[in-house]
């Protein structure tokens, strides 16, 4: 263990490396400049440029001067840490340096990407490498220390993306916890009547899959439950579950269904969720036939049983005696060394956008309730219909509500384009009306999307390019007059066009879940500024998040449709699946040590920490910081009202001499 | 809150009847609302159009001079009850906020005058001080008569809510709606209140203009309407001026007064009449619509 007693002995002896990047750094930085200012500071030896330092040739400058001896530590001006920390700390090692002996100086995020001044960027990357070699003769070899991998997995979401991560992790013969808050898994998908652009048969394709995850021997599947608690890190997480109380036991329970019947509610009562508020349910049910667990739940604030008015006939009716009114709620703790979030999306309220005159008109739905309207397992039994009960003779659809625009969302959801092809289709097919999709333009881009789009052009769909201006029941002439009339400007033909139709579909886009704050902080990870779920690296990490072994799938991350979703789950299983095989994970030495002659015994550190990784020495009354338990938090070090506990990797000797380093410059 | 009134060129001329009913209503309420001392133009349409600058600068001087008459308070608000005078000042004050180079050449032009730019001063329209400001339940209570079969549509315009939407919704404010039902009067659904009323355009391109108006008062009067309320001039002035040429242009009859809210919430604050300009419109609100009807009672039954 390090201590600051062991101040650098003044024969340390720094390398500079300063990277152009091509013209990202050298296009606003004056290399030599850095060069020849490094070369300056007390303790360098070496200060080189290159122009990739990250290459293997870049590399191979660094290590070859550690072999000749010229420097025992170094300092490299290039990127974000977060991006190349791991190579020069990997390049040192192999060259038999001690890879804690190295300092990153970011002069590209932080200086030439961000600079416009060519003096300015100069200056300030001046300044960040004499903070950089400043700071970097105070590090110490330090070792990493090794733990091994829980090969368990934890799966929050059981939408397809959760559903196929799952599988694909249970198939390879590893334990999976799938987590699911509704009562059933599923998603979105499970609503859908055909998907695009093939309109395969979306049950068809999704409820074997749903029925392999409940039937599999390496899955426990826990829906109406809700993760409450995550500690730990990479490898070796514990997780806290809530298992709602669903007044059902879900392994008596059969799914005959008889207990719905015996209700003393006749007829459904209640808002449908899963109809999306199209069909009322009773206060026991199923949300779908083939919902997985088939397992029936009761809703207490529906029940009447909970108001002390009924004499329970659902559980009378039940054979299996399954029914159990005195069902509580239970937390279950489970160990796992990696997690997979696939928490899909809500669609985005269409009532925001109060002149398309969703919840006002009748006859104005979202796209995600006309899927229901064309399931043959919906409300309707698959027919589309007014809520007259009449069939539409003319259906506008209108695109990108909620989406591509700057007062709800900038950003395109994706699917909407080929959602509402798909729609227009069914549409038409159900009911011939006249269909018209009023879009901004259309993005076909996938494997046969743009040959389904020219399938619908062929089949006389219309198609009008201009944003809809407003629904309206203000008729102008006799022909709209109980209609519906869109006002849109028709960008092609250069006209305001108002066209009366019987019923509207908004094509709603894609937003992240309303809790996704909540989750992402309780998994430790960041979301964009449009809450979603932030991967690693936009390309080359797309499914790793900031917080090793949590994995992305699915939608949770952004607009996806299927195939997407689908991709991403099998990598994000990959992922994990090879850090399982790797079998250990390397810890970063970054813990917290105590320097008994400041220790006063106060405790403060001892209660605050949360891995409960410090005692007390009782002999002479000082903090001990166990350093196979400590997480590196750092909160003890916040907290030590006498400034005896430190962090490697952090000591106030590095942070204070980094900081001078930039001042003596500045 | 400190209350200063910038009444602009309309209130003081061809919207007499809108100042008259403004101050009347607000002394109800028991609100005090000084007339801003040396004011001028707001810079409005055609400053604007021509010379954005010139126009920032005249909103400007009104922003500081309200700072300087409210001794630098930290909360003053300059009420426009004219809609195009609240746009003027609400952009003006964006834009020299926002952009420093407007900034400092409207400081430049101000400081030349002895005065500087403030930010704290807040531009507000007069229907959101009524709406906001005053909890709509007292409003009920100084209600004094009863206003039997007014069935109210609430005019907007375009300018109180585009392009900026300070205190509403720009697609479908509810401001006034909120206000006449606290009024214990009617409201008709009207999807038409924020579109265009023909603004400049009656006097230029007549036919496109008042067609734009007759749609307005046509649609108003099928969905049960008789009486439209605004909160601008201009849309007063061209719904309500026109009628009889609409109605010989247009072959129909169109017979709707048009008053400021301003006026009809006065009359059913108990104010006469003549304290709120109502005598002087084209098209009147009909004698004995009132009757007695102290505290709000049947609003608050
Ligand atoms: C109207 C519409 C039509 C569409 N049609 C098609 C189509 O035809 N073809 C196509 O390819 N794509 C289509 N899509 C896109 C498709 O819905 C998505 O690609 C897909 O649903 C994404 O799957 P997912 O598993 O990531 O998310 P979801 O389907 O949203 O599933 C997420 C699951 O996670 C659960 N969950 C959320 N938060 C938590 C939590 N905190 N704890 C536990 N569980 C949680 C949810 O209950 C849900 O079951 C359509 C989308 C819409 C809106």
């Amino acid at each position: 263990m390090s201590s600051l007693d062991n101040k650098h002995n003044g024969s340390a002896r720094v390398g500079v490396y300063i990277c152009h990047c091509g013209i990202n750094i050298a296009g606003k930085v004056h290399i030599q400049d850095v060069v020849d200012i490094a070369k300056k500071l007390p303790g360098v030896t070496v200060a080189k440029e290159y122009k990739f330092m990250c290459s293997d040739p870049g590399q191979e400058i660094i290590q070859e001067d550690i072999k000749k001896g010229l420097i025992d530590r170094v300092v490299v001006a290039s990127c974000s840490p977060l991006m190349h920390e791991p190579t020069f700390r990997g390049a040192m090692a192999k060259a038999d340096g001690n890879p804690f002996m190295f300092q990153m100086a970011n002069i590209r995020e932080h200086v030439s990407w961000v600079t416009k001044d060519k003096g300015l960027a100069t200056d300030k990357s001046k300044a960040l490498v004499a903070a950089a070699v400043a700071r970097v003769m105070f590090h110490q070899p330090l070792t990493k220390t090794q733990v091994p991998v829980n090969p368990n997995v934890l799966i929050v979401g059981g939408g397809i993306a959760g559903i196929h991560a799952a599988l694909t992790m249970a198939n390879a013969g590893k334990k999976v916890y799938l987590v699911e808050r509704e009562p059933t898994i599923g998603g979105h998908m499970a609503k859908f009547d055909k998907t695009f652009p093939t309109l395969d048969c979306s049950a068809c394709i999704l409820t074997p899959k749903m029925s392999a995850v409940r039937a599999h021997p390496n899955i426990t599947l826990w829906t109406y439950s809700d993760v409450v608690g995550v500690d730990g890190f990479v490898g070796n997480f514990k997780i806290k579950v809530k298992l709602r109380p669903r007044y059902v036991i879900e392994e008596e329970c059969v799914g005959c269904l008889e207990c719905i019947e015996a209700c003393i509610f006749k007829h459904g009562k209640f808002k449908d969720e899963f109809n999306v508020g199209l069909a009322k349910r009773k206060p026991i049910y199923v949300p779908f036939p083939q919902a997985t667990p088939l397992v029936a739940v009761i809703d207490p604030e529906t029940c009447a049983y909970f108001r002390a008015k009924c004499k329970k006939p659902c559980a009378d009716v039940c054979e299996k005696k399954a029914i159990d009114f005195n069902q509580k709620e239970e937390i279950v703790e489970v160990d796992v060394g990696s997690i997979i979030l696939a928490t899909g999306f809500k669609t985005f309220d269409a009532s925001r956008v109060a002149r398309y005159g969703y919840g006002k008109y009748p006859n104005v739905y979202t796209s995600l309730e006309v899927e229901r309207l064309v399931n043959a397992a919906g409300p309707t039994g698959g027919e589309v219909v007014l809520a007259n009960g009449k069939k539409p003779k003319s259906v506008a659809i209108i695109h990108c509500v909620g989406s591509r625009d700057a007062n709800s969302n900038k950003y395109c959801s994706k699917v909407c384009c080929m959602y509402s092809l798909k729609l227009a289709h069914l549409v038409k097919e159900r009911t011939e009306a006249d269909v018209y999709n009023f879009y901004i333009d259309m993005r076909t881009p996938g494997k046969g999307y743009e040959e389904f789009y020219e399938r619908l052009l062929l089949e006389g769909i219309n198609f009008i390019r201009g944003r809809v201006a407003e629904v309206t029941d203000w008729a102008m002439t006799p022909d709209e007059e109980e209609k519906l009339v869109i006002r849109a400007e028709d960008t092609l033909v250069g006209k305001v066009r108002r066209i009366p139709v019987d019923m509207v579909v908004l094509a709603v886009g894609m937003e992240a879940q309303p809790d996704a704050d909540d989750v992402r902080r309780m998994f430790n990870i960041s979301c964009s500024h449009e809450g979603w779920f932030l991967e690693r690296h936009p390309k080359l990490a797309p499914v790793s998040t900031l917080t090793d072994g949590v994995f992305l799938a699915g939608a949770c991350q952004g607009p996806k449709d299927i195939p997407d979703s689908v991709a991403q789950a099998g990598a994000a299983a990959a992922e994990a699946l090879a850090l399982i095989d790797i079998g250990h994970v390397e810890l970063e030495p970054n813990t917290a040590f105590v320097r008994d002659e400041f220790c006063s015994g106060c405790r403060t550190c001892m209660n605050i920490c949360p891995f409960s990784a410090i005692a007390i020495d009782t002999e002479k009354d000082t903090a001990v910081v166990n350093g196979a338990l400590c997480k590196g938090c750092g909160t003890c070090v916040a907290a030590c009202p006498s400034g005896a506990l430190q962090q490697n990797l952090f000591t106030d000797e590095q942070i204070f001499h980094e900081i001078e380093g930039v001042m003596n410059y500045v | 809150m400190k209350y200063l009134y910038y009444p602009g060129c309309s209130l003081k001329s061809t919207g007499r009847a809108y100042e008259e009913s403004a101050l009347a209503v607000t002394e109800a309420l028991g609100m005090r609302m000084d007339e801003l001392e040396d004011w001028n133009c707001c810079g409005a349409t055609n400053y604007m159009s021509i010379s954005e600058l010139k126009s920032f600068a005249l909103s400007g001087r009104n922003l500081s001079l309200a700072n300087r008459q409210a001794n630098n308070t930290e909360s003053v608000s300059l009420v426009a009850p004219c809609a195009a005078c609240y746009l003027g000042l609400t952009k003006a004050k964006r834009y020299i906020e926002e952009y420093p180079e407007i900034r400092s050449k409207v400081d430049g032009a101000l400081n030349a005058a002895g005065l500087e730019y403030r930010d704290h001063v807040r531009v507000r329209h007069l229907l959101d001080v009524l709406v906001n400001d005053f909890d709509q339940r007292s409003i009920t209570e100084r209600v004094k008569v009863k206003l039997a079969g007014m069935k109210v549509a609430c005019y907007y315009g375009c300018q109180i809510v585009r392009p900026y939407s300070e205190f509403d919704d720009q697609h479908n404010p509810t401001s006034m709606e909120r206000l006449f039902k606290s009024l214990g009067m009617d409201v008709v659904d009207w999807p038409l209140k924020t579109r265009c009323c023909g603004g400049t355009l009656t006097g230029t391109v007549s036919e496109v203009g008042q067609r734009l108006s007759y749609i307005l008062l046509r649609e108003a009067t099928r969905r049960g309407a008789n009486v439209i309320v605004t909160a601008c001039p201009l849309c007063q002035f061209n719904l309500e001026c026109y009628q009889s040429e609409m109605s010989k242009r247009f072959n129909d009859s169109v017979h709707i007064p048009v008053t400021y809210f301003t006026q009809l919430m006065g009359l059913a604050l108990g104010i006469p009449r003549k304290k709120l300009g109502l005598h002087r419109l084209f098209v009147p609100i009909p004698d004995g619509v009132e009757s007695p009807a102290a505290g709000g009672a049947h609003v608050l039954a």
